[in-house]
C-alpha cells in the first residue's frame, strides 16, 4: 500500500463527503415540502405526495440513477456531469423518505396543540410556523440523523451507472490495479464505519434523551 | 425536443427481461429464507447469549449496517475469489446479500423479542414447557408476528437493493439490462422499462408478504387487528 493509494482513497472519502452533503441539504428542502404536502388537507396535494413517495420507494437507486443521468440529454439539455446527476438521483431518493418521515413527526405532535392553535385563532401557516414545527422538529432529529447513515451509504451507488469517483469507486480502481480486495474493500468499509457510525450512536443517543418520559 | 423514443427495440428482448425477473426474485427469496434464520439466530444470542457472543454479534450488526452494501460485495466477492476460491457468481452474490440482510433482520427481530413481556416468559415457565418450546411458540413466534410489517419492508428494500450486485457480474434483472444497452442503445428507455418493472415487482413482493403473513400469523387475523 503506497502513498499514492492512500491518498486515492482519501480522495474518494472527501467525494463521498461532499455528495452526501450536497444530498443532504437538497433531499431535506424537497423532503420538507413533501412532508408538508403529504399532511395538507388538500385531497390532491397529499395524494399527489403519497404518490410521488410511493414511487420513489419502489425504485432501485441504482435506476433512479440511470433515468437522471440519461434523462436530461433526451429532454434537449446537455448531459449531466456525475456529481449534479447523482445529487439529483440521490435527492429524489432521499427526499422521499424523509418526506415520510419527516410527515410522520408531524402527525406525531399532540392532536389538542393543533385544537389549541386553532381556537386561538391562527391561520394555517401561523399554526405551522408557531406551533407545530418546532415540535415536530424536536421528534424528527434523531430519526433525520439516522436517515444521514443511509444517505452516505447510498453515495456509493454513485459510483455505479453515473460513475461518480467517490469512495468505492477509487477503491475499486485501485482494486484493479493490485488484486487485494481484502485490503482496499476493507480500508474502505472502515472509512464508511467512521462516517457512519458516529451518527448512528449520536441518532440513539438523542432518541434516548427525547424519550426520557417514558424511560 | 427531437428524440424518438424507441421502447419496442427494448421490449423485444422481453425473455432476457423475464429471465432477470427470475433471477432477482431467486436472489431475494434465498436471501430473505437464510436472512431470516441469521437474524433470529443472531438476535436469540444477542439477548440471551454468553458475553463474548452478544459482542461478537453486535460488532456484526453495527459493522454491516454502517457500511455500504456494495463495498461489502466488493469486500467478500472479490476477496473469496482472490483466496482462489472459484464460487458460482450466484452464490456469491446470495452470500453478500445473505450477510448483508441477517443483521438488519437481527436488529428488527431482537426488537420484536425485547417487546415480548416478562408475564409471558413467566408464564411459560409454570406450564413446564422446555427452553425450545418457550423459544419457539413463546419468544420467536409471537416476536416475528410483532415486527412482521417492519421485516417484510426490510424485504421489499432488500430485493431493490439486489440490483446493486449486477455490479459484481449477477445477471439479475439490472445486470441483463446492461447487455441490452449494449446491443441497443437505448439507455433512457432501458432505465424506464426497469423503473416500471421494479416498480411492479414492489407491489407483487409486497403483496405476497401480507398473504404469507395472513398464511403464518392466523391468531391475530381472527382478532381483526390489521398486519
Amino acid at each position: 500500500m503506497n502513498s499514492a493509494y492512500t491518498f486515492s482513497l482519501l480522495q474518494g472519502l472527501w467525494a463521498t463527503v461532499v455528495l452526501s452533503m450536497l444530498t443532504f441539504l437538497f433531499g431535506g428542502l424537497v423532503g420538507f415540502i413533501v412532508g408538508l404536502a403529504r399532511t395538507s388537507p388538500t385531497w390532491v396535494i397529499s395524494r399527489g405526495a403519497a404518490a410521488y413517495i410511493e414511487i420513489m420507494q419502489g425504485l432501485p437507486l441504482l435506476v433512479l440513477m440511470g433515468l437522471c443521468f440519461y434523462g436530461p440529454s433526451i429532454l434537449g439539455y446537455d448531459s449531466l456531469s456525475p456529481l449534479p446527476a447523482a445529487t439529483f438521483a440521490l435527492t429524489l431518493y432521499s427526499s422521499a423518505y424523509l418526506g415520510e418521515i419527516w410527515r410522520g413527526c408531524i402527525r406525531a405532535v399532540a392532536r389538542p396543540q393543533w385544537e389549541a392553535a386553532e381556537c386561538l385563532g391562527l391561520n394555517r401557516w401561523q399554526r405551522m410556523r408557531a406551533v407545530i414545527l418546532p415540535q415536530a422538529l424536536r421528534i424528527a432529529i434523531p430519526p433525520t440523523v439516522g436517515f444521514m447513515v443511509q444517505i452516505v451509504k447510498n453515495t456509493s451507488i454513485a459510483s455505479l451507472v453515473v460513475g461518480y469517483a467517490e469512495l468505492s469507486y477509487n477503491a475499486k480502481i485501485i482494486n484493479n490495479a493490485t488484486f487485494e480486495p481484502f485490503l482496499y474493500f476493507g480500508i474502505a468499509a472502515l472509512m464508511y464505519f467512521a462516517i457512519c457510525y458516529p451518527l448512528s450512536v449520536q441518532s440513539r443517543a438523542l432518541e434516548r434523551k427525547l424519550n426520557v418520559a417514558n424511560r | 425536443m427531437t428524440y424518438n423514443f424507441d421502447f419496442g427495440a427494448v421490449l423485444a428482448y422481453w425473455p432476457l427481461l423475464l429471465e432477470g425477473v427470475w433471477t432477482t426474485l431467486r436472489l431475494t427469496l434465498f436471501a430473505t429464507v437464510f436472512g431470516i434464520l441469521i437474524g433470529a439466530f443472531c438476535a436469540i444470542t444477542r439477548t440471551d447469549g454468553p458475553a463474548g457472543a452478544r459482542w461478537v454479534v453486535s460488532l456484526y450488526v453495527e459493522f454491516i449496517r454502517n457500511t455500504p452494501l456494495l463495498v461489502q460485495s466488493y469486500f467478500l466477492i472479490f476477496g473469496i475469489a482472490s483466496m482462489g476460491i472459484r464460487l458460482p457468481i450466484l452464490l456469491g452474490a446470495t452470500l453478500a446479500l445473505t450477510v448483508n440482510i441477517g443483521a438488519y433482520t437481527t436488529e428488527i427481530v431482537r426488537a420484536g423479542i425485547e417487546s415480548i413481556h416478562r408475564g409471558q416468559l413467566e408464564a411459560a415457565t409454570c406450564l413446564g414447557l422446555s427452553r425450545t418450546q418457550t423459544y419457539l411458540h413463546v419468544i420467536i413466534r409471537p416476536a416475528l408476528e410483532r415486527v412482521y410489517p417492519a421485516l417484510s419492508s426490510q424485504y421489499v428494500l432488500l430485493m431493490l437493493a439486489s440490483s446493486i450486485v449486477s455490479s459484481v457480474g449477477v445477471e439479475e434483472l439490472f445486470g441483463i439490462s446492461n447487455r441490452i444497452q449494449s446491443e441497443t442503445y437505448r439507455n433512457f428507455e432501458i432505465f424506464v422499462v426497469l423503473g416500471i418493472i421494479y416498480l411492479l415487482l414492489a407491489v407483487v413482493v409486497r403483496a405476497g408478504f401480507t398473504l404469507l403473513g395472513l398464511a403464518m400469523f392466523p391468531r391475530r387475523r381472527r382478532l381483526g387487528t390489521p398486519l
